[in-house]
């Protein structure tokens, strides 16, 4: 079992060093970086000190070995862009990202669960085919594109909701919190709904089928036989059944949310993590995007690693199969 | 003292608002005095851009945004009015005892925003700040120049030779307070690494009309006005607050001004102008920009990197030149890509800063002639090669270049367009890349306003390093042409200047050195409520704001 448990911390390691390597390799791509920090006129023997000061002209293999040594410190410097601490920029961007996708999955859930219970229970309803049909909508359109539209209706023409940014936000120490405004609710409603679509939809087609598959078991049969109410039936026994995998799901969900909010955050200009990477991206702002890619890796890795030690507790045979090996 | 050469009003691109332009700017100009009382509600101005305001220490990064924004909170000795012409600023008068001595009257009465009286002390500071290593305003302050200073309201500078735009230059060297950087350990310039951070960095203090409150590094930047400033007596602005936020995506930048969420957005894409002109609550403002954009070609290898051509240059031909120039529908470009939102441009600067450029015609669109001078110099069927331009720097850039590309098609030429990210772009087709390109888009707007810009950075010889004009891409060299730059640095006779520009000028279109494209228009979409000035250098001043309910 120690055994299985250090081969998983191993990988994630792995994990780690490689995508580490990957955004290294990424950044010899993005263009030179003095020129975005610089003005048009500035002279070559200045551009020339500003590339060593920052040691761009050493040999490649230096230039890793550093890169790598700094970021197994979380030591990414100072954003070229803003000139402030990689650390703080993060750190400042990052309760934006975790509202906008906290909200967004309990919007996905809230309504996910709910939408696909109904539609599983009376497949051939009215509305679960309009519900089928919508959903399919919702899964193909690009996000980029359903940010525009509720932006277009919901800001331009309504005018009820802002098109961009998070309202007013409180600060709580070290947390900037967009939940305690009416301007900053306001503002989460659009975005989250943008993000949350995909995973919605994602969440009830998954409920639905499970339902369907459910309702068919032997048990349901049983207890319907037993004269139990069909609200009993449906909730109590079907719908609880359906929930392990969709729980999985919803878990292995969280790291793509916070990936998909790269699009979200562009199209409402909202000042988080994903939003700070793409500047980073055009500016060629190296720090930044490096401790961006590091952390999402390490999001997802820490999310797996958490995934594969629960199996670990609840499949006995992953146990026993690791004693022997 | 020498005044830019410009136009009473601006120049209105056909279809857009050009009345408007001219109202606002009169309102500007005169009508201070009757401007209503102050309402008592703050009036708030909410402006956004699509890039950040990237760091506030006024001597880090010479670009035209941050100047901009900065020119709000600090001052520099001279200062631009609503038509570009350079005014008093910190400095009342100045004159020229002898040509090499500038004398300098500064203000009286004039604080910093923390308090620091400002004095001559002051300047003296700001010149020693302004020509450390790390700033990139170096070149303001000619590098052999000295400074005395006279009383503590007078100053001289004494040059080793005559420079005739000295304070053509100086309304974007801002003035710092020496007591103040000393006490937050700011005396140094902040580096563009970041490899150290100061005070500056994140926080300012100025003397100029507006203070800013609260700057969050790409997101919002809030200013509050300075009801101490000097000069509110002749702005007319009543604006209490400014809001400044980024917003990089166009739709929502456009959706968030049609909505009335904000005041001012700049810039709006090409294809929503339309939709912002004729919206019940904006306004378009396109008024043409500073900025020429133009096609080089390398005339430097002897073998182009990215052609069927081998063993010898093409470019090197002047006839290919000519017939590329005359392949190109300058009219057609405006019309279809631009929405006739641009000036074509018969030189490498805007004639609003060069006051002779009427004489001078662009190359007549004429594939015909084109296609026989390709014939003369060789290349009856014409050749290939690649085109690389920007896709993110210019209004329209990549359009540009693919309407360049068909042109050239026309007259046999097969150009490949690869047009990449800017940070790619400039990282390959400039010096950092080693020039490595063979023809393609760069655009350019003269610092200081002034031609001598043009032949230093982009018309001059320069080597492999960059040595010369850096960023004469294609290579472009005739030494008589650089030969007139001494010349026309240390020229005080305005006529004669004038005219050694003019023969630089003339030499440049003889040679076909660069194909200049257009003058693109700035794109500012505002709000009814607001009356503006609309500067041709794209600076937006918040003291000319006036907003009503």
């Amino acid at each position: 079992m120690l055994h299985y448990v250090l081969k998983r911390i191993g990988g994630a390691i792995l994990v780690l060093v490689v995508v580490a390597l990957i955004a290294f390799v990424l950044f010899r791509f993005v263009g030179d970086p003095i020129n975005q920090m610089v003005g048009q006129d500035v002279s070559v023997a200045d551009r020339e000190r500003l590339r060593q000061m920052l040691g761009l002209d050493d040999s490649i293999v230096v230039q890793l070995a550093r890169f790598l040594w700094n970021a197994l410190h979380f030591d990414f410097g100072v954003s070229y862009q803003f000139k402030e601490k990689v650390t703080t920029l993060v750190a400042a961007r990052f309760p934006a990202t975790f509202e906008l996708s906290l909200a967004a999955s309990i919007f996905a859930i809230v309504v996910g669960i709910p939408v696909g219970a109904y539609t599983g229970i009376r497949p051939k309803a009215l509305m679960s085919r309009a519900f089928m049909a919508l959903s399919l909508i919702g899964v193909s359109l690009p996000t980029f594109l359903i940010g525009i539209l509720l932006i277009y209706v919901f800001a331009v023409r309504l005018q009820w909701l802002p098109s961009y940014g998070r309202g007013e936000t409180v600060q709580i120490g070290f947390w900037r919190t967009g939940f305690l405004t009416k301007s900053g609710l306001a503002a989460l409603v659009m975005p989250s709904i943008t993000l949350g679509l995909f995973q919605l939809t994602l969440i009830a087609r998954l409920v639905r089928a499970e339902m369907l598959e459910v309702m068919r078991a032997d048990f349901i049969r049983f207890a319907r036989a037993r004269g139990l109410s069909e609200r009993a039936v449906n909730f109590r026994h079907a719908l609880k059944n359906t929930l392990v995998p969709v729980v999985t799901i919803i878990g292995l969900q969280i790291g793509s949310i916070v990936a998909f909010s790269i699009i979200t955050e562009t199209v409402f200009q909202w000042p988080g993590m994903g939003l700070l990477f793409i500047t980073s991206v055009q500016n060629a702002d190296i720090p930044v995007m490096a401790a961006y890619l590091m952390m999402v890796a390490i999001i997802f890795v820490t999310i797996n690693l958490t995934v594969d030690l629960l199996y670990l507790a609840i499949d006995p045979r992953i146990r026993l199969g690791s004693a022997q090996a | 003292m020498r005044e830019a050469a410009l136009p009473e009003a601006q120049v209105g691109i056909e279809g857009f608002q050009m009345k408007k332009t001219t109202v606002f700017m009169a309102f500007a100009l005169g009508v201070a005095l009757a401007m209503p009382a102050a309402p008592a509600a703050a009036v708030t101005f909410r402006h956004a851009f699509q890039g950040d305001l990237k760091g506030l220490d006024p001597y880090t990064l010479n670009e035209t945004f941050t100047q901009a924004m900065l020119g709000n909170v600090y001052e520099g000795l001279t200062r631009r009015d609503a038509n570009l012409k350079i005014v008093p600023g910190l400095a009342e008068s100045w004159e020229t005892p002898e040509p090499t001595r500038w004398r300098f009257h500064l203000r009286r009465g004039v604080k910093f925003a923390g308090g620091e009286p400002f004095t001559a002390d002051d300047v003296i500071f700001s010149f020693d700040r302004v020509r450390q290593p790390e700033s990139e305003f170096k070149t303001r302050v000619p590098s052999d120049a000295r400074i005395e200073k006279i009383d503590d309201y007078t100053i001289d500078f004494v040059l080793a030779r005559p420079n005739p735009t000295l304070p053509a230059e100086w309304d974007t060297w801002y003035i710092l307070s020496k007591s103040w950087a000393e006490a937050n350990g700011a005396t140094n310039v902040q580096p563009a690494t970041g490899a150290q951070l100061n005070a500056f960095a994140l926080k300012s203090n100025g003397t100029g009309p507006y203070i800013i409150t609260s700057h969050e590094p790409g997101v919002k930047t809030t200013f509050k006005k300075n009801p101490g400033w000097w000069g509110w007596k002749d702005a007319p602005g009543n604006v209490d607050e400014v809001v400044f936020t980024t917003i990089k995506q166009d739709a929502t930048r456009v959706a968030a001004l049609l909505s009335g969420e904000l005041d001012m957005i700049e810039p709006v894409p090409v294809q929503d102008m339309q939709r912002v002109a004729s919206n019940s609550t904006t306004d378009m403002l396109a008024g043409p920009e500073l900025r020429t954009i133009h096609l080089f070609m390398d005339q430097k290898r002897d073998e182009l990197k990215y052609s069927s051509v081998k063993g010898k240059n093409p470019f090197k031909d002047i006839r290919v030149r000519k017939a590329f120039y005359e392949a190109i529908d300058i009219e057609a470009i405006k019309t279809k890509v631009m929405r006739g939102m641009s000036t074509p441009a018969a030189l490498l600067i805007t004639p609003q800063l060069y006051s002779r450029a009427g004489e001078f015609k662009r190359l007549p669109y004429d594939p015909a002639d084109a296609k026989k001078l390709l014939a003369e110099a060789g290349y009856p069927d014409g050749f290939e090669l690649t085109m690389h331009c920007p896709n993110d720097r210019y209004v329209n850039d990549e359009q540009i270049c693919l309407a360049v590309t068909s042109m050239l098609a026309k007259i046999g030429v097969k150009a490949k367009l690869e047009a990449l990210p800017k940070a790619v772009f400039f990282g390959r087709a400039g010096l950092a890349g080693g020039y490595d390109t063979s023809f393609g888009m760069l655009g350019w707007t003269p610092s200081g306003f002034d031609s001598l810009n043009i032949f230093q950075n982009l018309t001059g010889c320069r080597d492999d390093k960059g040595n010369g004009s850096p960023f004469n891409y294609g290579g472009y060299c005739n030494p008589k042409v650089d030969a007139l730059i001494p010349k026309i640095s240390v020229e005080t006779d305005p006529e004669k200047r004038l005219d050694y520009i003019t023969q630089a000028y003339r030499m440049l279109t003889d040679d076909v050195s660069h194909i200049p494209l257009h003058q693109q228009a700035l794109s500012w979409g505002v709000s009814k409520k607001v009356k503006l000035v609309q500067r041709a250098d794209d600076i937006l001043l918040y003291q000319w704001v006036v907003k009503s309910e």
